[in-house]
């Protein structure tokens, strides 16, 4: 009996103890589903270097990651987007300084099927075709075929910019069909003279053709230098400048070598 | 040990698995009690009827639309349309199986069928991605292969297993007795086989195709997969759809914790729930209600 008792002391003392060394090196990262893929493979790899930081990373959107950011319970808020101005607001309130950091580009490529003679669209044109206002190939300058328009899910972050950046708040028709990942669009429009998809840059391969918007291709030079419509800087957010384990994470992330590279085995645009 | 009696073990025993099959109950009930919980709240934002009948589904747009009419209409006629491949495939094979097939052939034929149900879904899904999907839309000359028709097609194969194994259950346990007494009459083989086995079977058989038919509204990697994903009533069987499986898989990774989209589409859940609950409560009522009595019975 003694020795049990004495057993359950030496585990309180060290549930005691346990959470005070953990917390020693815990990151945690919260908010947009468009930067969550880097953030999961920058973390992984971070911490398969540095082990004894334990990194908790999730999503909930742009939002919340700026909401986490203001009230303190994260140490980076993601964001696919800029802060807005409610938000510094909101932040200097409650004396926080949000300080960004540029971790990546999005870009959107719309993609036809590899025997379709259209090259080029404005984003007028894909707009239209989304909307199902322009339904045929031929209004395009194609052949006399039916668009069959493939959209995201709409709580995907690909979705996000497409509807920004080309529907421009407008919705894309119910008749669109619907595919869940980057990889399902590119197989459904491969298999389909008729449709028209757009995927992130790094998913593009040869079974499908990439169209040019308004006479731009799109790929990294054009997304880093502006010109390509479909494209958007991706953000960390830290409050205050950051410190420790979070300045550590941010530079490997930054890095050209390390944490550049895994951002464009995730399909994003790297920013060197 | 050695002290306890044999009686006293006995009711231990006897608890024990008495608390085993509550825990079944308890599971059940507490995965109702959590659905409801979540679907309900979005219920202060749009109303039920607009909920069910209304036919844009826009949960993310500014302001959102949150009507689940369309995703409710592809469930059912994808649900129909499979239906109507599977019951006349799953039990005429029965009937062959139990019937007319020599003991061998069924040997070698029944574990067949059965194998298809260990197919994991994702690769039936895959199949009809890739492989029927582009054949459908060179066959019919139609804009998308991936439409209401392969879905039907992809969640037939899914369903035969069950509703071929189930009915052939039931229709080898005909007693002899009875097929003897209807061949004595002079009626032929098929006589016997479609007026005398199947009737004296129907509710095993019943039961089969219900329980086939719940499969394939619940099955989710198929129709997402297959199905085109497009939020609208289809007006042919080449359309494609939205069933409600597809819409909660391809949006429920991403939508915002406790948010409207999020209790949206667990409310999506309640109402699939209600439809596979009555499914089940109808084969279970078939096969109370004709149970198969006497000599029939299973």
């Amino acid at each position: 009996m003694k020795r049990i008792k004495l057993v359950a002391i030496v585990l309180a003392a060290l549930m005691c103890i346990a959470p005070i060394s953990a917390f020693a090196g815990k990151l945690v990262i919260k908010g947009s589903t468009t930067v969550l893929p880097i953030a999961q493979k920058v973390g992984e790899a971070y911490m398969k270097q540095n082990p004894d930081v334990e990194i908790s990373i999730s999503g909930g959107g742009s939002g919340n990651g700026m909401k986490a950011i203001i009230d303190g319970t994260t140490d980076i808020g993601n964001a696919s987007r800029f802060i807005k101005d409610k938000e510094v607001k909101l932040a200097v309130e409650k004396d926080a300084y949000p300080v960004p950091f540029r971790v990546a580009y999005d870009c959107i490529v719309p993609i036809v099927h590899p025997s379709n003679p259209v090259s080029d669209l404005s984003l007028d044109q894909l707009k239209g075709m989304y909307k199902g206002e322009i339904t045929n190939w031929k209004e395009v300058g194609g052949p006399d075929l039916k668009i069959v328009a493939v959209s995201r899910d709409t709580s995907s972050g690909t979705f996000e910019v497409w509807e920004g950046k080309v529907m421009k708040k407008e919705r894309v028709m119910p008749g669109a069909l619907i595919q869940a990942s980057n990889g399902a669009v590119a197989q459904a429009v491969a298999k389909n003279k008729y449709a028209v998809g757009y995927i992130g840059l790094g998913y593009l391969n040869n079974d499908v053709k990439a169209v040019s918007v308004n006479g731009i291709v799109g790929s990294a030079e054009t997304t880093l230098n502006g010109t390509f419509a479909v494209s958007r800087p991706l953000f960390m957010f830290t409050r205050g400048w950051p410190e420790g384990d979070t300045v550590n994470f941010l530079n490997f992330l930054l890095h050209p070598e390390k944490g550049q590279k895994l951002v464009k085995e995730s399909g994003y645009v790297p920013l060197y | 040990m050695a002290t306890l009696n044999s009686r006293t073990r006995e009711k231990i025993i006897k608890n024990i698995f008495f608390c085993v099959a509550l825990a079944c109950i308890i599971m059940l009930g507490l995965i109702t009690l959590f659905l409801f919980m979540e679907g309900i709240p979005i219920f202060d934002k749009v109303s039920i009827k607009n909920f069910v009948f209304g036919v844009y589904w826009y949960p993310t747009s500014e302001p959102p639309d949150f009507g689940i009419f369309a995703l409710i209409t592809g469930s059912i006629f994808v649900t129909l349309l499979s239906a109507a491949f599977s019951i006349p495939l799953g039990v005429m094979s029965a009937l062959y199986l139990a019937e007319i097939a020599k003991p061998k052939m069924r040997e070698i034929v029944k574990p067949m069928v059965e194998l298809i149900a260990s197919l994991p879904s994702v690769v039936i899904g895959f199949f009809g991605m890739v492989i029927v999907a582009p054949f459908l839309q060179d066959a019919f000359d139609i804009p998308t292969g991936l439409n209401l028709f392969n879905a039907a097609l992809m969640l037939a194969f899914m369903s035969v297993p069950t509703i071929c194994s189930i009915s052939e259950d039931a229709i080898y346990s005909v007693p002899n007795a009875l097929r003897e007494a209807s061949l004595a009459l002079g009626a032929t083989r098929l006589e016997t086989i479609m007026k005398v086995v199947l009737p004296a079977s129907i509710s095993g058989v019943s039961t089969a195709v219900i329980l086939g038919m719940s499969r394939a509204i619940g099955e989710t990697m198929v129709v997402l997969m297959v199905a085109g994903g497009a939020a609208m009533v289809p007006h042919s069987i080449f359309d494609p759809v939205r069933p409600m499986p597809a819409s909660i898989a391809a949006e429920m990774a991403e939508a915002p914790f406790r948010g409207d989209h999020y209790h949206a589409l667990f409310a999506t859940g309640v109402v699939l729930f209600l439809f596979t609950f009555v499914f089940n409560i109808v084969a279970d009522i078939i096969a109370n209600k004709y149970k198969q009595t006497g000599d029939a019975t299973l």
